[in-house]
């Protein structure tokens, strides 16, 4: 049976990560996942869970442990913010080379300079080219959700790769909101037991992590990479959603879709703001304009085919940016715009950077953009493809 | 050659001691020639060199492995020879 409670988001997924009660820890606090982290490590404390806790001196080291354990043949679960998953960069790729299935919640916020401590994207899509598999969360019932289904997607046989369960700093992580925990029980029955593929510490089946591999093979192992990140992942994050459903009665996919089939102009947006945009096209719908919404849940790997598919029927669209590629189009709009370039007949893109540092998404935002599209959608013409939204100019 | 179909996935190596089928003495530019004569077995060499380039039989040192030997030097730096005489030196390789 299900447990309703108030909470915040942080507080959701250290309470996921408790039910999973992985073996190993390591972890470094950053605002705004400190307070998650705190969580967890009073769980560990006060002998909720048996996990061994690593308290370490960065991130760098947070993710090297966690490289270490799981190669070791541990359960491995770490978070982090910003700078910290900056930090953590290089041994992003030492983890995903090495299939490695780690978890790791990131509370997104802005990265520095200027300082800033708020949400938005840059830090998690700075490491998308990483490996990782990336589940993007609207709220703090996503956020426990995803991270439940992590384990079981990074697991998985045909997968074996970490997973990062992104959330919006502060606006999810220390906002309290009404959310549906799953019994203990569930959840371990869920997740299963942890079945570690050559494990270090397995003495009878010596083996070694981290070889040199020269030009005569490192393609061929990236080769294996793009072939599980690109044809294997899809199916398994499916399959577990499926089982998820059954389980909790909430439904996932690969994005969600909202009041999109019969729409003419439409938003795609990642995470919290998502949910104040829905509101506006509902609002939309009540003045008679067709506008619709598409969420992207999992950004890594894209799933080109079925967002193309589904947004490609749209005259226009805007696609909502809360992290800049400067030089570039935001990075969610350049793979919204290559998932619609097999089509002939395709909306009409542009592109918005809003929320940068925490800056507030208000409806008023959503509906400016789109009264925009509707004129885009009109004349056929755009005035710039990329925009900062909510800037005083 | 293998396949990427073929590799097992993380670059994991399952096999022990599969270092002995890779060959490093290629990699080397200076050899190192033994001396027996200046030799007194002290195993200096044997105790200091990197990879398990000096072949060691009975407590005594034989000939180099010149199929991992990478000629880093460090045996015949080592080396205290006998009366000033060292019982390792350093050569270029191809000469």
């Amino acid at each position: 049976m299900a447990k309703v409670v108030a909470v915040t988001g942080n507080e959701a997924v250290a309470n996921a990560l408790r039910q999973v009660e992985p073996d190993v820890c390591a972890a470094y606090p950053i605002t705004p996942q400190t307070d998650l982290m705190q969580r967890f490590s009073a769980f560990v404390s006060d002998g909720k869970v048996k996990t061994e806790m690593i308290l370490v001196e960065s991130e760098h080291s947070a993710m090297s442990a966690c490289v270490g354990a799981s190669a070791g043949g541990g359960r491995v679960v770490t978070a982090t913010s910003s700078q910290g998953l900056a930090l953590m960069w290089e041994v992003l790729f030492i983890a995903s080379g090495m299939n490695l299935p780690i978890v790791m919640p990131v509370v997104n916020r802005a990265l520095s300079a200027p300082l800033n401590i708020h949400g938005d994207h840059s830090d998690a899509m700075g490491a998308r080219d990483s490996g990782w598999i990336q589940l993007w969360s609207e709220n703090a019932q996503e956020a426990y959700d995803n991270t439940i289904q992590a384990f079981r997607i990074g697991e998985h046989p045909d997968v074996r790769l970490p997973v990062m369960v992104c959330m919006d700093g502060f606006i999810i992580s220390h906002s309290i909101e009404r959310v549906e925990y799953l019994e203990d029980e569930e959840v371990k029955r869920f997740v299963g037991e942890y079945k570690p593929v050559n494990p270090l510490l397995n003495l009878d089946h010596p083996v070694s992590y981290g070889p040199l591999i020269l030009p005569d093979l490192y393609m061929e192992y990236k080769r294996l990479q793009h072939e599980i990140m690109w044809n294997r992942v899809k199916p398994v994050v499916l399959e577990v959603a499926e089982e998820f459903y059954k389980l909790s009665g909430r439904r996932y996919g690969l994005f969600e879709a909202y009041r999109l089939d019969d729409a003419e102009i439409g938003m795609v947006i990642l995470n919290s703001a998502a949910g104040t945009a829905k509101d506006v096209v509902d609002e939309m719908r009540n003045r008679g304009i067709k506008a619709g919404l598409l969420k992207p849940r999992l950004f890594r790997p894209f799933p080109y085919e079925e967002i193309g598919e589904a947004l490609r029927h749209l005259k226009a669209l805007c696609v909502m940016d809360r992290a800049d590629s400067f030089g570039a189009y935001g990075p969610l709009f350049t793979e919204i715009a290559s998932s619609l370039y097999p089509y002939k007949e395709r909306p009409i893109l542009i592109n918005k950077i809003y929320g940068l540092g925490g800056r507030d998404f208000m409806p008023e935002d959503a509906e400016k953009v789109f009264l925009e599209l509707k004129d885009i959608a009109s004349s056929g013409k755009i005035k710039s493809v990329k925009e900062y939204l909510g800037v005083r100019e | 050659m293998k396949t990427w179909k073929e590799l097992t996935p993380g670059c994991v190596i399952t096999e022990p001691g599969s270092s002995v089928k890779f060959k490093t003495g290629s990699w080397r530019t200076f050899r190192p020639r033994w001396i027996p004569e200046n030799c007194i077995q002290c195993l200096f060499c044997w105790i200091y060199c990197p990879d398990m380039a000096i072949k060691v039989k009975d407590g005594k040192r034989e000939e180099f492995d010149y199929d991992f030997c990478k000629g880093c030097g460090i045996c015949a730096r080592e080396c205290p020879g006998k009366k000033g005489q060292k019982a390792i030196v350093m050569e270029e390789e191809g000469k």
